[in-house]
Formats: C-alpha cells, structure tokens, sequence
C-alpha cells in the first residue's frame, strides 16, 4: 500500500482521506519512507521534517474522526521551497548567510496550507535566493533530476519539482521571477504554474525581486496544481501587491479540460534559434493536438519578447541589489569578522563575502552598476521601458487569442556542471518563460512529452492573461487528458533514473 | 564601453563586498559580458515610451491605525548574531579617534 500511496494524485489522496479509506498519519508515513529512499540520491530536501509532518497528520485524522469539516487537500503532504518563512523549521533560501536561521514567523502562504490541513515534509533546495536555474548555485549542493540523476532539475524551484517527480511528494510549492517554477516543472515532467502577479501572497517570502516574485503550485496532474492554486491564493493584507480581486476559477477550469472553440496563438519569437529540435517537434506536435482538440491555432507575433531577456537581466538584479541589502550581518543571519578589530562596514563586506555564493555577488554587482548614477538612464530606465512594450505586445496578442502557447524552454535538462560558470548560458534556460515574469500575466507548464533524442521532458507553455489563469488550466488538463490517454499511463512512468 | 577593473572595485565597494583580487578580476571579465549582452534594450526603448515598474498598476495601501500583537523581542532578538542588553549588540560604527 505505501508504493501505491506515494504514486497517487494529490486529488485522490484526499479523497481516500476524506472516505476513510486511509489516514493522513499513512500517508504521511508512506511519503517519510519514500524520502528516505529516494532522497539520498535525489537530494530534494534540505531539511525534512518528519515530527511536525506527523503531528499535522495526526490533527487532520482527529478533525476527522471529530466529525469536522475537511478542506480539498487535507492530509495531503507538501513539498515547501526554502523561500518561505516557517516557525518550525529553518529557511535558509539556499545561502550560507541564512544558514541556520528559524524564523520567527510564519508566510501567509505556510499559514494557508497549515490552516487547510496539508502536511508539510520539511524545506526543499534551490539556487540561493532564486536566482539560477539548476539548484546547483545552492550553497548545499545541487538537488538531481529524476529521469536521470546526472541532469539539473531545473531552478531555481528544483528541489520541489525534483521531490514531486520523484514521488516524494504529490505536491510542491515554489517562486516564479523568470520562470523559476515553469523551466523546472518542464525539466522534470511536471506541471509548473506561475499564476498572475499578485495573486499569491509574497509576506513570508523571501525577496528577490520584488516587482516579479510569484509564489505557485508544482504537481503531477494538472487538477492536483489547480487544487493548491486555489487553497494559496487569495488577497493577503499583509502584502501591499496583492490582489484584492477573486481567485479565477481554476479547479473548474482544470476539471472542464475542453480547448473546443478557443483561439490558441502560437508566439513565434519564442521557438527560434537554439531550440533543441526534440523540444520544436514536440511542440509542433502539441500545435496539431489542440487543432484536433478543437481549438483554432493561429501565429502572433510579439516582436519585443526577444527583448525580454536583457531587460530582465537588468530589472531583476538591480531590484536584488536592493532587497539583499538587508543582510547585513546586524540582526540576523551569519557574521563575520566580529572579533573587536573590525568595523560594523567592514564587518558587513566581510560578511556578505563569505556568505553569498558567484551568482548573487554577480547580480548583486550587475544591479548596483545599473541603478548608480549615469548608467541609470541608459540601462534600468530602458529595461523599464521595454517592460511596457512586453506588456503592450501581450494585450495586442490578447485581443486575438484566448490564450498564447510555446515551448517552456529551448532545450531538455542540461547536464550538472554544464553552464555553472557561463552565466550568459545558464541565463538562457528562462529565454521563454520571462515575457510572462515582466508583464505579470498567469502562465504554465504541462508535461507534453519527451524529446525523441534523449528521452527527457519537454514542457508547453500556456499564457493567458492577467487574472484568467483558468483559461491556461482549461488548455493544460486538455492537452494532459489526450496524451495520457494516447499513452495509456501516466509521463512519469517512464522516468528511470531512480529504477 | 567596457567596465574597468576600478570601476569593479567600486561597485563591490557599493555592494558592501569584500572581493578578493582574483574574484575581482573574474568578475570584471563577466560583468564585461554581461553588460554589453543587455545593452541590447537600447535599441528599441525611444523615446516617450513611459516606463513601467510595475506590472500591476498600484496605489497607497491604508489600513485603520488599529493596534495589532507584534513579536515579541525574544523572539527577535532570539536569531541575532549577538545580543547584550536584551538589544541588538553591533560592532562599532564609529572610527577610533
């Protein structure tokens, strides 16, 4: 029974809760095991909390048993990203300056899902402070990819989208700034969703860059990530970004699974050059699919996405530089160099040396040149501007379509150690995924096959609009149906670099 | 324009980065990369085009001045690096003389 629980839909794992059929405290155990496993190969996990997953099972089983009300994910156990506070556990987002550190709140999205009963494992890697695309600027060390533990799992979400392919866990949380849940949900065959900017509460959360950080659900099914969507979202005081809009249908959405009728466009500036040619045949044939489906598929051309990237890397490291500015080695965190010889600066630069990694010394160096006087002009205040023309290409696309698709990202999961210290390279993983980060439109990632060459997942992308995330889910569990259906089992099957 | 190693050196100085030389080098050499890679915004944001911080337009966020429970200073002070007092303990931030 335990094999079977780990393998089982979030949907149906609550469902079996609510029936009876099993406890939360099993399933819970079932996934504890499962980590144990699988883990020490994987390395999902930085810290699993098996105490406290326990105790949060054991409550759902006893409100049960009390005759009390369950919400649609009690007792189903999740994968959370060292980015969010939780009171019980260390958050260290990946870096030496936080290791150690217990906060002492919680984030309102931990808050949620401990109010709706789901069970937090323990904290999962990441690129410290979200920046990368491969876990492997981790100061604990890179997490593996589960179809083949000598590949990246994709970043800076990796370690949750790495746990749930893996069947740690049937759920995972993550952040999206330039499509930190979508690129490592597409490289490790699950669904990623980046929903609209501020729709998700970012309290709790620790920042990167701020006008673009996106907290969303990685699962296994399309309904599953729906499921969580909805037990997340919602507007949050505490979060002056947030949305005070309602929560789009997106359970609905991903139950009505129908593409008839709707207007696809397909982004041409999002499939060029570089594109591993797996990726490109098994997104032309995602194309011929929803044809088949129903739905009437037609070419739009933004013609600033190809900007998006070098205004990102300008908007997000200098937004970066500001918000790590608050490590300061003063009120939390590592401190170095406090030995009475030294001053609280030099004691500062001493610090934030030793505790950063390469990359976020890089942007964090990237981003003060770009803000500092004379090069403001020129560089951020042009970033700015593109951000506007991105935004105008979508609402022109939007205008035509429903809904606008590409492949998630221009290639399969790269090889560890691959792109580590060609930052232009790595940077190029999230090539398709930051039009979406820039305009803070909803978009995703579903599973739509794997690349004929190596074997490996390719993801699509489905963008929609500010605030109708439904219609993305609408095309994503569609797509899902068809293919399971062609293929008769479930993608993740198929992933042996655990067999 | 390429960025000069000084120009580097200033930068980590901003940063509050104590670089040591060889990290210093290497980094002039990428952020040289990176830098000409982004440049490329310059070439389609002219004039008038207003610039956008924010995805979704944004207003002053008020709340009534309602008094709400806070953590407590134990539980502050309880991750600082050093703690005397029941304060936060900081080294000096003054020169000797």
């Amino acid at each position: 029974m335990d094999g079977e629980l780990t393998r089982m839909t979030a949907a149906d794992l609550a469902a079996a809760i609510a029936a009876g059929d099993v406890s939360a405290a099993e399933v819970t155990e079932a996934h504890l095991a499962r980590i144990e496993e699988a883990d020490p190969r994987v390395r999902a996990f930085l810290h699993v909390a098996g105490d406290q997953a326990r105790a949060a099972a054991r409550a759902v089983d006893e409100r049960r048993a009390a005759g009390g009300e369950l919400g649609p994910l009690a007792g189903v156990p999740l994968a959370l990203k060292d980015v969010f506070t939780t009171i019980d556990m260390p958050t260290t987002c990946g870096s030496a300056i936080l290791d150690g550190w217990c906060p002492p709140y919680d984030a309102t999205i931990t808050r949620r899902l401990r109010e709706a009963g789901v069970v937090l494992l323990g904290k999962t890697n990441m690129d410290e402070f979200a920046m990368g695309s491969s876990t492997e600027n981790s100061a604990f060390g890179p997490s593996h990819n589960p179809w083949d533990l000598d590949r990246v799992p994709g970043g800076s979400s990796g370690g949750s989208s790495a746990a749930v392919a893996a069947f740690e866990a049937p759920l995972g949380l993550g952040t999206d700034t330039g499509g930190s849940i979508r690129q490592p949900g597409a490289v490790c065959g699950v669904v990623g969703v980046k929903p609209t900017y501020g729709g998700n509460s970012r309290y709790g959360v620790v920042a990167f860059a701020s006008s673009l950080d996106t907290p969303g659900p990685l699962a296994r099914t399309v309904l599953d990530a729906a499921l969580l969507h909805e037990v997340i979202s919602g507007h949050d005081p505490c979060d002056s970004t947030s949305v005070d809009a309602p929560v789009p249908p997106v359970v609905a959405a991903a139950r009505q699974a129908d593409v008839s009728g709707m207007v696809i466009g397909v982004v041409p500036e999002l499939g060029g050059e570089g594109i591993q040619p797996g990726v490109l045949a098994k997104f032309n044939e995602s194309v011929e699919l929803l044809e088949s489906l129903g739905a009437k598929v037609t070419e739009v051309s933004c013609p600033h996405f190809s900007y998006a990237l070098p205004a990102y890397y300008l908007i997000a490291p200098s937004e970066a530089s500001s918000n790590l500015a608050r490590f300061d080695a003063m009120r939390y965190g590592l401190r170095v160099g406090d030995d009475g010889t030294h001053s609280a600066e030099e004691v500062m630069a001493l610090t934030r040396e030793q505790g950063f990694g390469a990359e976020v010394k890089r942007r964090i160096m990237l981003g003060t040149y770009a803000l500092s006087s004379g090069y403001y002009d020129a560089y951020y205040g042009k970033a700015q501007q593109v951000r506007t023309l991105i935004i105008r290409d979508f609402e022109a696309a939007f205008e035509r379509v429903d809904v606008l698709i590409s492949p998630t990202t221009p290639t399969t999961a790269f090889r560890l150690g691959e792109r580590v210290d060609d930052p232009i390279a790595m940077y190029l993983a999230d090539l398709y995924t930051i039009p979406a980060d820039l305009a803070g439109n909803a978009a995703l990632s579903v599973p739509c096959g794997l690349a004929p060459e190596d074997g490996l997942p390719v993801g699509l992308q489905v963008m929609a609009p500010v605030l109708a995330d439904d219609r993305m889910y609408r095309v994503a569990a569609a797509v899902e149906a068809a293919l399971d259906a062609r293929r008769g089992y479930p993608l993740l099957n198929d992933a042996r670099g655990l067999a | 324009m390429p960025i000069a190693r000084d120009d580097v050196a200033h930068l980590a100085r901003l940063s509050r980065l104590a670089l040591g030389e060889e990290e210093l080098d290497h980094l002039a050499a990428q952020l040289d990369v990176i830098i000409a890679a982004v440049a490329k915004v310059q070439e389609v944001a002219a004039d008038g085009i207003p610039p956008t911080s924010h995805a979704v337009p944004l207003v002053n966020v008020f709340r009534e001045d309602v008094l709400v429970e806070c953590l407590s200073a134990d539980a502050v002070l309880s991750q600082a690096p050093a703690v005397e007092q029941q304060r936060f303990r900081v080294p000096r931030i003054l020169a000797e003389d």
